[in-house]
């Protein structure tokens, strides 16, 4: 057998199997990348850009000895093919400062009221921003109106709290094979809706144990009958950060 | 005449009608949506959810394509539906004033539809109408040169509602405004020239490469490569094919030589997409044509039959046997980022447009994940011409590295904007001459996403190895302020944003307040600060070119024409975006009260030592 093909990720070598993408590797090898659209059981989107790194800086030295980084392209980690002796920059200042910023335009998008939310503690986007290290939203908020739809009998929509990853419009469509979300608008009057003629959940045909009811990585899809049954400060990323476990959701085999 | 009030008995025959000529085919629903909207007015729910039936589509699909395209309506907005366009050219010549006179006059507010239901009024992004402009369309048709005058008389025709073919012809002249030719607009050129001149694919294929022709929309890809790559894909799945796409979405604020080439040159345009299918070995080829571009639909059908007739298209092209081509037209709806390549396939096979991931390129998998070469409209009649007339004969033309002419759209402050072609390697001096540019502060070349150019600058050139541009050549003179020019810019991908990422979902909307705040005299250091970090986020994390060149025009006159931030940065330190007075206008409206009471001064609260004065002191 060959030697396996190998990249480095902040400088550590890194083994991926040909088709991988960088986040795909990464995350088999235990390295953390942050992310919030990327889903293993899905196609990669790249439409959150948390995983944005930098790849392939160089360093050259000027006539008069001087040495200057000549930063590589970014890109967003889930959809690019890791490749052989490829360098990627993940855990530096300047690209932690842009997922710190990335995160800030998410919470300021939304309404996003951890307090009150039944997802606190397990909400992915929470969990990235304590991780990231976010104090504040930073910008102003947009105090965006939405509305909230309870017309379905087991499952509630909070649209505030919405990041558009699309993940529930993917699982859907793909798992589920009854394309019960959609995206409409666009820009920043994107927003998700639902596949009935009175735009609510309630005429769907999604039932409580779709892939697309239960993969909401923040409060958006919550489940009627079933708030707060594991209390604040016992939580998954109230026991452990979330860069603590490299795969959020992928079966343990991958965890090498 | 669309109908607003139209009963659903007459909507259910429309719909039908539509998707029948369409044989119910999703990935033409762009088209089935558009033709049904011109007899309807709007989309409704229940139309929606019969295009759903027909087209075997989910229900949310249909929707998230109706709700993404501006021109798209899932809401009535009346029978005589007016945009104007509010590129920064129309804002010079007073397309402001002229709005608010109209919506005066028809008791409206913008964006809303009158009580009546017969007549809404919005601003739109620019219609390519820059050098004949306050512009603006009323159900998708332009009306050019706005004056108060015109103003009044359309307020008429619309309280009288009359008949759009009513209206005076002169209304919807627009003009080519052509004010220099050089090789491509004054070519001896008549239809088939090229194709009269066609050797074997690789021969043409070879020419075209040997030219040293780019891409025209402004990236500059060599044609003769992508062509080559084209050529080289192999089609797959059950309909194997390769595509021709002509990119006619013209959107880059202040371009419009796609326009003029479309509308005098449209032989020549479709000449080179057939050129092109006998390279790469496409049997049809696609216009996408944008929405603002609506009223040149019949002229290019017509010009299409023609070549149809003359045996320029369609079987066995001038007797070949084998050489089958043809060519259809497909509009657009109001989306600027469907001049992104792979955001307008995506449109052209019906969905939202949004742009793919890359790779793979569009030469590999492109129109129904088939083998497609998308180019310009500028750059398709380029390869026309080199076909019929030779290689060597335009190298010869330009610069080294970028061979041939640049056809130049300007408007601004000039005394001639229109349309100029250019060899390639010409000064922005030279050009600014030309037009009659006088006391020229800056230009804004390749479009609100380009550069903008100083004075000290004047001495570069357009190519592609100084100065690259799809054509948009805007002219700034000394009264101008470059500051709102910016602001005017960053409002516009606000609402181009395709929101598929987040930093230009969001970070387009936080530049455009942050403007704002800046503009309304709340703005400090501070603002400048975020303002960086926000261009910095699009620029490196953006999906597509749209996000990552949104901040060049902020970036570009923030180090350029600083003075013009300065004089409005008031603040020193930090002030909230939140404003106080601007919060009471609800209440002011409500209680019909205007007087110095119900406001909250500036002037009030600056006159304090401190910041935290109270709302409702009287001044």
């Amino acid at each position: 057998m060959s030697d396996p093909k190998t990249f480095f990720l902040d400088e550590e070598e890194i083994p991926f199997e040909e088709g991988q993408t960088i986040i795909q590797a990464a995350l088999s090898a235990g390295k953390f990348i942050p992310h919030l659209c990327y889903h293993p059981e899905f196609k990669p989107h790249g439409s959150c850009k948390l995983c944005t790194v930098r790849i392939d800086s160089r360093t050259v030295t000027t006539e008069d000895g001087q040495s200057v980084k000549i930063p590589g392209r970014a890109a967003a980690s889930c959809t690019t093919p890791a490749q052989e002796g490829q360098h990627v920059e993940s855990e530096v200042p300047e690209i932690l400062d842009l997922r710190r910023t990335l995160v800030q335009m998410l919470l300021v998008e939304g309404n996003h009221y951890c307090p009150s939310c039944e997802k606190s503690g397990k909400c992915m986007l929470q969990g990235l921003a304590y991780d990231l290290g976010v104090m504040d939203p930073h910008f102003p908020q947009y105090f965006s109106k939405r509305e909230v739809d309870a017309s379905h009998p087991d499952v509630l929509l909070d649209f505030n709290r919405c990041i558009l990853c699309e993940l529930c419009v993917r699982a859907s469509a793909e798992v589920d094979k009854k394309n019960v979300f959609a995206l409409s608008g666009r820009g920043n009057t994107k927003h998700l809706i639902c596949n009935s003629e009175s735009g609510k959940l309630g005429d769907t045909n999604l039932a409580a144990t779709d892939k697309a009811a239960n993969v909401c990585p923040v409060g958006v899809i919550l489940h009627k009958r079933h708030g707060f049954e594991v209390p604040y400060g016992q939580r998954r990323f109230d026991i452990a950060p979330i860069s603590d476990n490299p795969v959020q959701y992928a079966p343990v085999k991958e965890q090498v | 005449m669309p109908n607003g009030n139209s009963n659903g008995s007459g909507d259910s025959a429309v719909v039908e009608a539509a998707l029948l000529r369409h044989g119910g085919d999703g990935t033409r629903l762009m088209q089935i949506l558009r033709e049904i909207q011109e007899q309807t007015g709007w989309l409704s729910p229940d139309i929606l959810t019969r295009v759903a039936e027909g087209t075997r589509l989910p229900r949310g699909r249909i929707e998230g394509v109706a709700g993404f395209y501006h021109f798209f309506h899932t809401e009535p907005l009346g029978r005589y539906r007016v945009l104007w366009s509010d590129n920064i050219t129309d804002r010079m010549a007073g397309n402001a004033d002229l709005m608010a006179r109209m919506c005066k006059k028809l008791w409206l507010k913008p964006g809303r539809v009158s009580e009546d239901g017969l007549v809404s009024v919005d601003t739109t992004s620019c219609t390519g109408l820059c050098d004949q402009g306050p512009a603006l369309l009323v159900n998708y048709r332009p009306v050019t040169r706005m004056t108060a005058e015109r103003v009044d008389q359309i307020v008429e025709l619309i309280r009288h509602q009359t008949p759009l073919a009513e209206w005076p012809a002169e209304f919807f002249t627009v003009e080519d405004n052509i004010r220099r030719k050089d090789a491509l607009l004054g070519a001896d050129f008549q239809p088939g020239d090229a194709l009269k001149a066609l050797k074997s694919p690789q021969e043409v294929l070879d020419a075209v490469k040997e030219s040293g022709l780019r891409g025209r929309g402004g990236a500059g890809f060599s044609t003769g490569q992508k062509w080559d790559f084209c050529r080289a894909a192999l089609g797959s799945g059950a309909n194997p094919a390769h595509y021709v796409v002509c990119n006619a979405d013209e959107g880059e604020p202040g371009t419009f030589k796609d326009r003029v080439l479309l509308s005098s040159y449209a032989d020549m345009v479709f000449e080179g997409m057939t050129v092109s299918g006998y390279v790469i070995g496409a049997k049809k080829g696609l216009v996408y044509l944008r929405g603002e571009y609506r009223y040149l639909l019949e002229p290019l059908n017509a010009v299409l039959e023609k070549r149809r007739a003359a045996k320029l298209l369609g079987q066995s092209i001038l007797g070949r046997t084998g050489f089958d081509f043809d060519i259809e037209i497909h509009m657009g709806a109001g989306a600027y980022v469907c001049g992104e390549e792979t955001a307008l396939l995506e449109s052209l096979e019906g969905k939202r447009g949004v742009p793919r991931k890359r790779p793979p390129f569009p030469v590999t998998s492109g129109y129904l994940g088939q083998p497609t070469a998308v180019n310009n409209v500028e750059t398709l009649a380029s390869a026309a011409l080199i076909t019929a007339k030779g290689a060597a004969w335009y190298k010869a033309i330009g610069t080294p590295k970028s061979a041939g002419t640049k056809i130049l759209s300007i408007s601004g402050d000039c005394e001639r904007p229109g349309i100029y072609e250019y060899p390639y390697g010409v000064k922005v001096s030279q050009v600014l001459a030309d037009c009659g540019a006088r006391d020229t502060q800056a230009c804004q070349i390749a479009g609100a996403s380009g550069l903008c150019v100083a004075p000290n600058e004047f001495g570069r050139r357009i190519a592609f190895e100084d100065i690259p541009t799809g054509g948009s050549f805007m002219v700034f003179d000394n009264t101008r302020d470059m500051f709102q020019v910016a602001r005017n810019f960053a409002h516009f991908f606000v609402h181009e944003s395709c929101g598929f990422c987040t930093p230009c979902r969001v970070g387009t909307t936080l530049l455009a307040n942050a403007m704002d705040k800046i503009d309304e005299g709340h703005g400090g250091e501070y603002d400048i600060n975020d303002i960086w970090r926000v261009i910095r986020t699009l620029k490196t994390a953006s999906h597509c070119g749209l996000g990552q060149t949104a901040g060049n025009c902020v970036a570009d006159t923030l180090q350029k024409f600083r003075p013009s931030y300065e004089l409005r940065l008031n603040v020193r330190d930090f002030e909230p975006a939140f404003d106080l007075d601007k919060a009471l206008s609800k209440m002011r409206e409500v209680t019909g009260r205007d007087d110095p009471g119900a406001h909250f001064h500036i002037a009030h609260r600056k006159s304090r030592a401190g910041l935290g004065t109270k709302a409702g002191d009287p001044s």
